[in-house]
């Protein structure tokens, strides 16, 4: 009984963030605070300070990118956090961080939008998100926890991933992600190989070589190579790191499928539905880029119904729509944001009814 | 077993607390747990909720559309939600400032606690929220009282632990009138 109280937190989802980043190494964060993400920012403050790091409060989200971009070129971890308003402010930074292949992690805890919205849970930037969000062609790691274990798990892996490939990671979650409480074990960093940062701009003081970190490329060719080679990279990153969980998936004949916030209401609504005798399983992807679109092109082989749940009109149903068997009938249910709008899982498990026998 | 509770009342009652004392207590019984607090634009008299759900496993959805357990500290809080218990489920009022008889609820077990006056009798009102989770853990037996003592040491902050006898006597209190 003791045990339980001394090996388990109970922390906030974005405290979690928070505490992970630091287990990560991190110890530069940069941001402006905003609902329902200002967690973060409050307990790096008081943290970061304390580890020899640095904590600053920028004077708006477009400073605090780009002295996200200016400290990981030195090739330290570092991070910052919005949400939707900022991270819009956000998106040249990203583009500028994509292009001069910058290592980095940005946190967006979603609100209503489009504009000024609201506070409440919303995943209407799943496109803003995957889509790489700013100009030019790009993509970045996005990872999308379901819980407060994977707000610290996941941030410790976007770090890691963000290193190993060179790409800025984002974790993207909602404020029933960030702001809900749950029991957490701190794992400790886990351990990963990571490249060494040799083209980090550290000065030349010991006889170091001159080193340029840039997204302008205006040499003969220079520009199309880098995008054959990052074109090549999100292959890879495709390949190696899809991550996505399966529940009750082997006899489903109706696969719901789901991220974040939502995929905990709808793993509730299957359970419902087991109960009812329903062969239903729930497809719920961990990784939003790279998308795992194997693991939907295998499970639509056998199982042709898919159900889509979001909370927006339908976004990442295009991703699943394009991941399925082509004999495969994908339908959608969406709760676009809007305040007190949460779906309930008695409300998923009627719509699960509703699909299955159909 | 997967447990969940629903706790409303006006911002100042202490409902936030009572949740997160309920959580640590469920932690300290070995459960996984989620927190859900409503999250919007409130202010200061505007109304206070969240939700609990542990379990040894899975915890599921933090979202609940109908409670199997509700803790009801005022009257707004009883008009809007005791409708949405589960049948079977079980409404502990705050029988001091709420009048269980405007609604009907055949299939719900109300729970009469006079949980501001219990508090006031111990000496501050302010303890209404422990009244009500002494009143939960007797009702349903789904926390002891012993784990709830215990949880006190996490929920409080350390300046306010002195405080801590004199909660666990509003909690024994409230566990002994819901017992009636």
């Amino acid at each position: 009984m003791e045990a339980g109280l001394s090996t388990k937190l109970f922390v906030k989802g974005n405290e979690a963030v928070a505490m992970a980043s630091v287990e990560a190494g991190c110890r530069y964060y940069f941001g402006y605070p905003i609902t329902p993400q200002s967690d973060i920012p409050e307990y790096l403050s008081r943290e970061l300070p304390r580890l020899g790091g640095e904590f600053i409060q920028a004077e708006s989200e477009i400073g605090a990118i780009n002295m996200l971009l200016g400290a990981s070129a030195t090739g330290v971890r570092c991070m910052t956090s919005s949400s939707g308003p900022g991270i819009s402010l956000k998106q040249e930074g990203i583009s500028y961080m994509a292009g001069s292949e910058l290592p980095g992690v940005i946190v967006d805890i979603m609100r209503q939008g489009p504009g000024l919205g609201g506070i409440d849970a919303s995943q209407a930037d799943y496109w803003q998100a995957t889509r790489g969000g700013g100009h030019g062609g790009y993509r970045i790691i996005v990872l999308a926890p379901a819980s407060v274990q994977e707000m610290y798990d996941l941030t410790m892996l976007a770090f890691d991933l963000s290193d190993i490939y060179r790409i800025p990671a984002m974790v993207l979650a909602d404020s029933v992600i960030g702001q809900m409480k749950e029991s957490l074990v701190a794992n400790p960093r886990p351990v990963a190989t990571l490249p060494a940062k040799d083209w980090a701009v550290r000065g030349r003081g010991e006889g170091q070589l001159q080193q340029v970190v840039k997204s302008l490329k205006l040499g003969d060719g220079e520009m199309e190579a880098h995008h054959w080679k990052m074109h090549a990279r999100y292959q890879e990153l495709a390949d190696a790191e899809c991550r996505w969980e399966e529940l009750q998936t082997d006899d489903a004949t109706l696969i719901v499928t789901a991220f974040g916030s939502v995929a905990r209401i709808a793993r509730t609504a299957v359970a419902m539905a087991r109960a009812e005798g329903m062969q239903v399983g729930l497809l719920r992807p961990i990784t939003l880029f790279p998308f795992p679109s194997k693991a939907y092109a295998d499970l639509s082989t056998r199982c042709k119904r898919f159900l889509d749940i979001e909370l927006s009109t339908g976004q990442m149903v295009d991703d699943v729509r394009l991941s399925v068997a082509r004999d495969t009938e994908v339908d959608f249910y969406g709760r676009p944001p809007g305040a007190g709008s949460l779906p309930t899982p008695e409300e998923l498990f009627e719509q699960i009814a509703k699909n299955y026998r159909r | 077993m997967r447990h969940d509770v629903f706790i409303s009342g006006y911002g100042g009652q202490g409902v936030l607390l009572a949740g997160n004392l309920l959580s640590y207590a469920a932690i300290h019984e070995g459960n996984n747990v989620s927190f859900f607090p409503a999250y919007g634009v409130e202010k200061r008299g505007g109304s206070a909720m969240c939700t609990i759900v542990f379990a040894e496993g899975d915890t599921g959805s933090p979202v609940v559309g109908h409670p199997s357990v509700a803790l009801i500290l005022n009257q707004l809080s009883f008009d809007k939600y005791a409708a949405k218990i589960k049948p079977g489920g079980v409404c502990v009022v705050n029988s001091t400032l709420v009048d269980s008889t405007t609604l009907d609820l055949p299939d719900v077990r109300i729970i009469k606690v006079p949980m501001n006056q219990i508090a006031l009798d111990l000496g501050d009102v302010r303890m209404v929220n422990m009244v009500a989770c002494g009143a939960y853990g007797a009702a349903t037996g789904a926390l002891s009282l012993a784990s709830m003592g215990e949880a006190l040491k996490k929920a409080l902050p350390e300046r306010n632990h002195r405080l801590i006898p004199a909660n666990i006597k509003a909690m024994e209190a409230g566990a002994a009138a819901a017992l009636v």
